[in-house]
């Protein structure tokens, strides 16, 4: 794999990632033909994964952090971007589920968005894949907000462009809790510039463990640390603060549901493993804060609850949303226990869940481009109709259980192997008992989508066109694949909870 | 508002004013205080003072809705440009130096396109969401 030559740019790679889909975003304004502009994202797009893989690869052959300086100005003073084994992953994983939405979302966006439109929804596609690309990878507490910040914006615009009215008011409602969330963040990171004065992540937590001793300043070291943690929550959507995911992304155009069910969640969870492990961990030691208990209580209060709330859901947007939210549980779940197997799992469930959340979704927008709705009762019977698009939703249902042999199951066993190693039996147990009720809601959809007469609505629909179900069958297949093969997910994932958690002790 | 000749004439006093203050303001931030995104708002006003006093149509005139659009990615491409520059010329994104011989010199022609970008954004996005503004609920 290491063949791909990048020439006289490859040291250049780290800021190429993030600048290439903002230039994409940039050019594709003045194309005000959707399809050009898509022509151009598809190009843009493609390119992103052969560039974090190539790092990814870097990263993993020499074991040594990629540290890219911008404006060639040294670590503190400057801003840089560090890959390391972590941020790489996440990369690609975000790279490759923008670039595999992009073939499907030609047809999408021409049925679901007006045409002088278009090029604009293109543009913050774009503009959204740039921000959260940035977020992983930069090394700069405040430059990770600025590209919070424009992926956030993005996302508001990407939702407020849903056909149905309540788009706008969910994407308002995004809008206000988000803002919030990065004002948090931003109050944290000014508090330890405060008790610091600096803003590079390794500089801060070299110098957090000096300042510390002091207990004025550890006291407002843990106040930043509250505010970050509430503040990346709220943009996570860990349970309580959830409320404003279902509609967003019910009322959001599918091709957007897709890539931020896959994505945006996923950089706010690494920027959040990233400040409390890398930055407070290593100075305040993970066993002394209150966090890990925290997070585990909220956790699998979302695996229930978010659950449940799935379980009785009627429109399947909605009902995914949910389960998002508990799967976002599951994933916290392994950052709370924080030993070795359970961040395993939580890092592999990033990308496991990514592949087949976004897999489900892009179902969801084939039906939606064929019949116009995703309520239940409109969806009864559409397998008959669509049978490889449900059957590929079916699978990556099946992987959002965590059977055996799916990709979902590797993540959840090594969950439950982390939860053993913390001597909390109850949790193994409890990971099983919320994985039963993503049977009831799998199950539920299941039933209406097979099992049923086909509504008026189904009845005349068709399959799904082939540029919609290749990229639908391929994170279908993944799916199953990385539930056998695991060196791409749960052993790099290894080898950056290797790191995480030795740079706690 | 056509009868009030002393707002007229006395907008049409100042109006030229505040654009060159706006520039001054733009070339001025390497010394004191300023910069592109102060000097953008600055020019912006102008087109608002006259858009309040001669009538959106005759500011749509000055500054064309398409063209104002077109500069809002232009002044962004030109920071980003700038950055590649510095990539193209053999050193890192955003690196300055190799613009001039002189390092100090270089810097200043950096700092000077990449305010020039941040001019044209920020004034051209203050105008676009003017007349999004003035214009909520006409079509």
């Amino acid at each position: 794999m290491s063949a791909l030559n990048w020439g006289a740019a490859e040291p250049h790679l780290p800021i190429l990632l993030v600048m290439t889909p903002i230039f994409g975003a940039l050019f594709s304004t003045f194309l005000r033909r959707g399809v050009l502009a898509w022509l151009l994202a598809l190009i843009v797009t493609l390119s992103l994964p052969l560039m974090s893989i190539t790092l990814l690869l870097k990263v993993l052959e020499t074991g040594q952090p990629i540290i890219y300086k911008i404006g060639n100005w040294d670590a503190p003073f400057g801003i840089v971007y560090k890959v390391d084994q972590l941020s790489a992953y996440v990369l690609c994983v975000i790279s490759f589920i923008g670039a595999v939405i992009l073939p499907y979302a030609r047809r999408s966006i021409a049925a679901e968005i007006e045409e002088p439109a278009q090029s604009w929804y293109i543009t913050m596609y774009l503009l959204c894949l740039g921000g959260l690309l940035g977020i992983v990878i930069t090394g700069d507490a405040f430059n990770a907000f600025v590209f919070l910040e424009i992926s956030s914006l993005s996302t508001y615009v990407l939702i407020a462009l849903g056909r149905h009215r309540r788009a706008l008011l969910a994407s308002y409602q995004y809008l206000i809790m988000g803002t919030i969330g990065a004002t948090f963040y931003i109050i944290g990171v000014g508090l330890l510039y405060l008790v610091t004065g600096t803003l590079n992540f390794d500089d801060l937590s070299q110098r957090l463990s000096t300042a510390v001793a002091d207990p004025g300043m550890r006291n407002a070291t843990l106040t930043a640390l509250g505010f970050i943690v509430v503040g990346l929550a709220l943009k996570l959507a860990l349970f309580p603060m959830h409320v404003w995911l279902p509609n967003a992304y019910a009322y959001a155009p599918s091709v957007a549901t897709a890539f931020l069910a896959g994505t945006a969640t996923k950089a706010a969870i690494y920027l959040l493993i990233r400040v409390v492990f890398s930055v407070f961990g290593t100075a305040l030691s993970v066993e002394a804060l209150p966090i890990p208990d925290l997070l585990l209580v909220l956790s699998l209060a979302a695996m229930f609850l978010a659950s449940f709330s799935a379980v009785f859901e009627n429109n399947a947007k909605r009902m995914l949303a949910y389960s998002s939210v508990a799967q976002v549980g599951y994933i916290m779940l392994g950052v709370a226990l924080a030993n070795q197997a359970s961040m395993t799992g939580a890092l592999a469930h990033i990308a496991n869940h990514a592949i087949m959340k976004t897999a489900l979704f892009l179902a969801l927008g084939a039906v939606f481009y064929r019949i116009g709705s995703v309520l239940y009762s409109d969806m009864s019977g559409i397998g008959r109709k669509m049978p490889l698009t449900m059957a590929a939703f079916a699978i990556a249902g099946i992987g959002l259980m965590g059977t055996p042999g799916t990709s979902g199951f590797i993540s959840k066993w090594y969950l439950a192997i982390g939860a053993i190693d913390a001597g909390l039996y109850s949790v193994v147990f409890m990971i099983v008992a919320s994985s039963l009720i993503s049977v009831v809601y799998i199950g539920r959809i299941t039933e209406v989508v097979w099992f049923r007469e086909p509504s008026p609505a189904a009845a005349t629909a068709k399959e799904a066109p082939l540029s919609m179900l290749i990229p639908l069958w391929l994170l279908a297949g993944l799916t199953v694949y990385l539930g056998f093969d695991t060196r791409l997910t749960a052993d790099v994932s290894a080898k950056a909870a290797d790191i995480l958690i030795g740079g706690i002790r | 508002m056509r009868f009030d000749l002393i707002l007229r004439v006395g907008a049409k006093l100042v109006l030229p004013f505040i654009l060159l203050f706006a520039l001054y303001v733009q070339f001025h931030g390497d010394y004191g205080p300023g910069g592109g995104f102060q000097a953008g708002v600055i020019a912006a006003g102008m087109v608002i003072l006259y858009a309040l006093i001669f009538g959106i149509r005759a500011a749509k005139q000055i500054a064309p809705p398409a063209i104002v659009e077109m500069m809002v990615p232009l002044g962004v491409l030109l920071y980003a440009g700038t950055g590649m520059a510095g990539i193209f010329l053999g050193d890192n994104f955003l690196e300055y130096t190799a613009f001039a011989h002189d390092f100090l010199h270089a810097h200043e022609w950096g700092i000077f396109t990449v305010e020039l970008g941040v001019l044209i954004t920020v004034c051209s996005t203050m105008i676009v969401m003017f007349y999004a503004f003035v214009e909520r609920g006409r079509s």
